[in-house]
């Protein structure tokens, strides 16, 4: 009830804080199978009620159901579940190579493999990931070499940026993997750009933005929405809320709009929540919004209901500001074992296959660190050369920089 | 030769660019049905298409941002800002992602994008349509800077920006849109089709970027200009009967060094000239830059004339903007000294 008077200032808080007993309560997850799967050339303002869903298809019995089950065959399940956990792997590696010293910092995808993993296989060859930095599920399950990754990482001499950019920060165009900026929500924008840049040009490829939840705040996010319903370009928007922006819930960002996904509304875009942690819900959600985007029916705004299980970096401690157990609390599970139980459950894996596959992509990606490794770590070994920081800033290098490369006496 | 104003020969640019490659992408705010609020655009949309040049939102890191995506992808925007003060919502834009796009990917993804301005004061525009930002640009590295001052110039000059790989900010100073104006408030411009700078070829040219003209020949003192002021320097020197060396700098980043360090050593005086405001504008560069290279040189001082340190005001206008009296004083100081 409105009440004139002393106007009193509103700060959101989380259910709880350390200390505290994790309390997912307030998330209403509905039943696997119970979302409609509707027509791709849906009147958008006849589902709007999706942005306030979450579109899932594994249940708890580990069983694919509903209508968005049903898109990839065996073989493509088993490689889905190996790339979420060749990630997994990787990033336990390179956090602990950030430990030991070898480089300055890291971000794992813990709880989030799903995402990026999934929604790779949506797409076709010469699409274009406008990714942030929890998004290298889209390199691994479009084959980018692990020890490119790790060179990377390392800033080492065969690193393919030379040096310049912060580790996880990858660049490659021919794996649709557009330079992590490493600045945040700016990238939106540009997925947008690119994909009206594919419609001008008459093209058929499509763009793929990538935003986290406490990112949407930024205005080139509204930017982006603008611009991409304006245009109707082909592009898919995602939202990956994983509940937390380093220390801040994600109702910081949200405000009172409901949910990430009824951002997209106010924009006539078509908007969707997905179970992130359910790699079957994730693909064929993603799979939704290319084909829109390919038939010309413009943009869809996908969030994608995770959690971030891990620190936001190796430079944060959870511990501070939610209690230790939140994320084995989180209703929606872990995106490696869901998958796992519905292979389980459809006779083609095992728990010994499991553990064994286990065993061999540990062996890989020890074999690629090492290989990685063998080209230096960020402050031992092989390094990319003085003369490269001064490389690359234009076409052709200018006067005054060649100036200050002879100053550097490089 | 045909004659054209500035807007005409930037238009003019725009047309031949985008006759002669389907990349090249014009948008902004107004600029598509309308042409542009200053007409730099005007017909473009009715001879192109409404695919490559159109109208768009009111965000300037939208428009910035979006130029930089289809960039990526291969096209060659050229976007308008309205007026230079609207440019920092997209600054974010240039500065992180523009500019540092080649260096951070190693080469993988580029961004040859122009981003035009009208630039500049002397139209009563207050603090909202008067600024001069170049400096927030010089400073960036990964960036081209670019201020012309007549249509033989900036036709070829955005041509050139157009075509080059790397991102080019080009600011247009506006009160030159018509005429080499020159502090001279109280008198009428002459039209470009009366100055020999308003000679613009048809077709294509270009004029590289980093080179400097010497607008004035000289010998008692070097005067380092741009835009606007480079007629307000040439008035002071007519003025004080002073014989100056008028220099147009041109293209700010990369900056011509050479012809500039090749002047002062000559005349062994230099007055730097901008009217932007003083405190960490791109003249204090421009003083170093001479100061290190020219030293032995130098019989003076190297002066400094600006815009005072004020937001730019609209009452006080021509209190505000450094004419040929100031300019003319700080000749006078720089021989006396």
């Amino acid at each position: 009830m409105a009440d004139a008077g002393m106007l009193r200032f509103h700060v959101p808080e989380p259910e709880v804080r350390p200390g505290g007993t994790p309390d997912f309560s307030n998330v209403t997850i509905p039943k696997a199978g119970s979302v409609p799967r509707p027509e791709i050339d849906v009147d958008p303002r006849t589902i709007r009620d999706m942005a306030f869903s979450i579109i899932r298809v594994l249940n708890r019995a580990g069983e694919a159901v509903g209508p968005w089950a049903g898109l990839l065959s065996d073989q493509e399940l088993l490689e889905g579940l190996r790339h979420m956990m060749t990630l997994r792997t990787f990033d336990a590696r390179m956090q602990m190579a950030q430990r030991q010293g070898k480089t300055s910092f890291y971000m794992q995808h813990l709880g989030e493999e799903a995402v990026s993993c999934a929604f790779r296989k949506a797409l076709q060859p010469g699409d274009m990931n406008f990714p942030t930095y929890r998004q290298a599920g889209l390199l691994i399950a479009d084959g980018y070499p692990m020890v490119t990754m790790m060179n990377q990482i390392y800033s080492n001499e065969a690193d393919p940026l030379k040096g310049r950019q912060l580790p996880v920060m990858y660049s490659s165009k021919e794996h649709g993997f557009f330079s992590i900026s490493g600045n945040l929500a700016t990238q939106y924008i540009q997925a947008v750009g690119w994909a009206m840049a594919s419609a001008i040009s008459n093209d058929s490829r499509i763009a793929a933005a990538w935003i986290g939840d406490g990112s949407t705040a930024e205005s080139d996010f509204h930017a982006a929405l603008v611009f991409a319903s304006t245009y109707k370009a082909p592009v898919v928007l995602n939202v990956v809320n994983n509940q937390w922006a380093i220390s801040t819930f994600q109702g910081i960002a949200r405000g009172g709009s409901g949910t990430f996904a009824a951002r997209g509304l106010g924009f006539g875009i078509p908007s969707l929540r997905v179970d992130g942690n359910d790699y079957l819900a994730v693909h064929a959600v993603a799979k939704w919004a290319a084909e829109r985007a390919r038939a010309n029916l413009g943009p869809t705004l996908v969030e994608y209901v995770t959690y971030r299980a891990g620190a936001h970096s190796t430079s944060d401690d959870p511990s501070a500001y939610r209690p230790k157990a939140e994320s084995d609390a989180w209703p929606l599970g872990d995106p490696v074992i869901r998958l796992k139980n519905h292979l389980i459950h459809k006779g083609i894996w095992s728990e010994d296959r499991h553990t064994q596959a286990e065993a061999e992509i540990l062996e890989t990606v020890i074999a690629a660190q090492k290989e990685a490794e063998g080209h230096g770590t960020l402050h031992a070994g092989g390094k990319p050369s003085t003369r490269d920081m001064f490389e690359g800033v234009y076409a052709e290098m200018p006067p005054h920089l060649r100036r200050q490369r002879q100053q550097a006496g490089v | 030769m045909p004659r054209r104003t500035m807007i005409e020969a930037i238009r003019d640019a725009m047309d031949v660019s985008m006759g002669r490659d389907e990349r090249v992408i014009v948008y902004g705010e107004d600029v598509g049905f309308f042409g542009g609020v200053f007409r730099a655009t005007q017909g473009l949309q009715a001879k192109y298409g409404k695919s490559r040049c159109f109208d768009a939102p009111i965000s300037e890191s939208g428009i910035v941002g979006s130029a930089i995506g289809m960039a990526a992808y291969g096209l060659r925007p050229c976007v308008e800002v309205q007026f230079a003060d609207y440019v920092y919502p997209a600054y974010d834009q240039i500065v992180s992602e523009a500019a540092r796009l080649r260096y951070r990917s190693n080469g993988d993804f580029t961004c040859p994008i122009v981003v035009r301005m009208p630039t500049g004061g002397g139209i009563f525009g207050g603090q909202t349509h008067s600024q001069s930002p170049e400096a927030l640009f010089t400073h960036v590295s990964g960036l081209k800077v670019i201020v012309p001052s007549n249509p033989h110039d900036a036709k070829g000059l955005l041509i050139a920006a157009i075509e080059d790989p790397d991102p080019v900010i080009f600011l247009e100073p506006k009160r030159l849109y018509n005429g080499p104006f020159d502090g001279h408030h109280d008198k009428p411009v002459t039209p470009w089709s009366k100055h020999e700078l308003g000679e613009v070829p048809d077709g294509h040219y270009t004029i590289p970027l980093g080179k400097a003209a010497i607008r004035r020949q000289g010998s008692a003192v070097t005067v380092l200009a741009y835009g606007t002021m480079v007629y307000v320097a040439q008035a002071a020197a007519e003025e004080t009967g002073i014989d100056a060396e008028v220099v147009d700098l041109r293209t700010l980043l990369p900056l011509d060094l050479d012809t500039i360090v090749a002047s002062v050593k000559k005349t062994g005086r230099c007055v730097v000239v901008h009217e932007a405001t003083l405190t960490s504008g791109f003249g204090a560069e421009l003083v170093s830059l001479v100061q290190e290279n020219c030293f032995y040189h130098l019989e003076a001082p190297v002066a400094r004339v600006a815009g005072w340190d004020t937001p730019y005001p609209h009452a006080q206008e021509w209190d505000y903007f450094p004419g040929p009296a100031r300019v003319g004083r700080a000749l006078i100081e720089t021989l006396e000294a």
